[in-house]
């Protein structure tokens, strides 16, 4: 398990450009957003955690069609699901969307802080959203190799994901930003939110790789 | 050891592609699978792999090995075997010997080095190059030197002498016979004569 999460960290770094293009994207989406809202600090500093939650979101979605693609297309697929009776095909996936997470997604969950200067935030708020983005991002990446996994014979599968992993990503998104207001606005709970939005990591951790491998296994035709 | 198909039938996308097909292979047997484009020879063997549902019959590997060989029971056809399909399973981004490595670590049962491996398909000294910058047959030995990193038993090879050259074809049958002198089994589909003596032949395409 070890090897693989190397080799898909190793691939992320030398094939190029995984990392990067969500970072770009992530970059790309919040600088547009003062200039569309308009100059109005406080309402910046209001909507921050939001569309820095936002941000972070669609920029997850971006590299998970490449999840099991490349894998697909080179044939390790059929090798990996092969050796389903010797590593758990569901723990194969589980490594994947590790490797995936620390290799596409923690790039922007080290971004967000500085992306949040960008929003007229306070620092006590940045650090909010970039913990509750660090504990709620791996959600999204399981949910999305459930997604990834059913699109995977798909040859423009990445549009396909986005529509179906989005609507599940919503509790997600909702408890991730109303934690990260609750770090700020006083009355809100900050406790609270961000304790479900870890359960609900936890809880994708088992089923999520558990649904891709059962798509997985049906899926090598 | 023994792999037993009894009267197996496969399909594609709803439609039978083969159907009544039984073999039995015991150790240090090897079946060459032939016929023509389209008659399911890659169908069996991925239904045999277990990566394609049964359609119809059974599939099945009976027996372990001997204790005393290292071995251990393989609970499904899918553990006990090496399956080489048409493509290599291997990252043009990493180096042969990275890809080799981790096929090792991953399979498990590790058997030759990965540099051994290598010299056995005659690729010495090349482990550091990326995969990518190899040649088609080069590649092609590359994966063959897949096979041997880790202990399987049985090896299914779809079409394994694609892009190789006559002396690589000669060194690959060569390392078949061993494969098969050891107790191992193999099930090739292919349409080129891989060298192998004493092998069973079945015929795909036609009735029955």
């Amino acid at each position: 398990m070890l090897a693989l999460f190397l080799r898909d960290i190793r691939l992320n770094i030398r094939a190029g450009g995984g990392a990067l293009t969500g970072v770009i994207f992530f970059l790309a989406v919040i600088a547009t957003i003062p200039f569309g809202v308009g100059p109005d600090l406080k309402l910046l500093a209001r909507i921050g955690p939001a569309i820095l939650w936002i941000g972070a979101l669609l920029s997850c979605l971006l590299g998970l069609d490449r999840l099991f693609q490349a894998d697909r297309e080179d044939g390790s697929l059929d090798l990996l699901v092969l050796g389903n009776d010797r590593n758990m095909l569901a723990l194969t996936v589980l490594t994947k969307c590790l490797a995936h997470w620390a290799g596409s997604v923690l790039p922007l969950v080290i971004a967000a802080p500085l992306l949040g200067l960008f929003m007229n935030m306070e620092p006590l708020g940045i650090g909010a959203t970039a913990l509750t983005l660090l504990v709620g991002t791996p959600a999204i990446t399981f949910i999305g190799a459930a997604g990834a996994a059913v699109a995977v014979a798909l040859p423009r599968g990445g549009l396909l994901i986005s529509v179906l992993v989005l609507p599940l990503t919503i509790p997600v998104l909702i408890f991730g930003v109303s934690a990260s207001y609750g770090a700020t606005a006083n009355p809100d709970p900050f406790l609270q939110p961000f304790l479900i939005l870890a359960a609900l990591t936890l809880f994708l951790a088992v089923l999520g790789p558990v649904s891709a491998a059962l798509a997985l296994r049906h899926g090598t035709d | 050891m023994r792999l037993i198909a009894e009267n197996l039938g496969g399909e594609r996308g709803g439609d039978t592609v083969f159907s009544g097909i039984g073999f039995a292979l015991e150790d240090g047997q090897a079946l060459v699978v032939t016929g023509p484009n389209g008659s399911g020879k890659s169908t069996l063997l991925r239904v045999i792999a277990g990566l394609l549902p049964v359609a119809e019959g059974s599939v099945k590997i009976e027996g372990v090995m001997k204790i005393e060989d290292g071995g251990e029971a393989f609970p499904s056809v899918a553990s006990a075997c090496h399956y080489l399909g048409h493509q290599n399973a291997m990252k043009t981004a990493l180096s042969v010997a990275e890809n080799l490595r981790f096929w090792r670590d991953f399979n498990g049962d590790g058997q030759l080095d990965v540099e051994e491996a290598l010299e056995s398909v005659g690729l010495g000294g090349i482990g550091h190059l990326p995969f990518g910058y190899l040649s088609t047959g080069q590649r092609r030995r590359a994966a063959i030197a897949k096979l041997l990193v880790s202990h399987r038993p049985l090896w299914l090879l779809d079409e394994p002498t694609a892009g190789l050259d006559k002396a690589s074809e000669a060194r690959f049958s060569g390392l078949m016979t061993r494969h098969c002198e050891e107790g191992g089994m193999i099930v090739a589909a292919t349409h080129l004569p891989l060298g192998l003596d004493g092998a069973k032949a079945l015929v795909m395409g036609e009735a029955g």
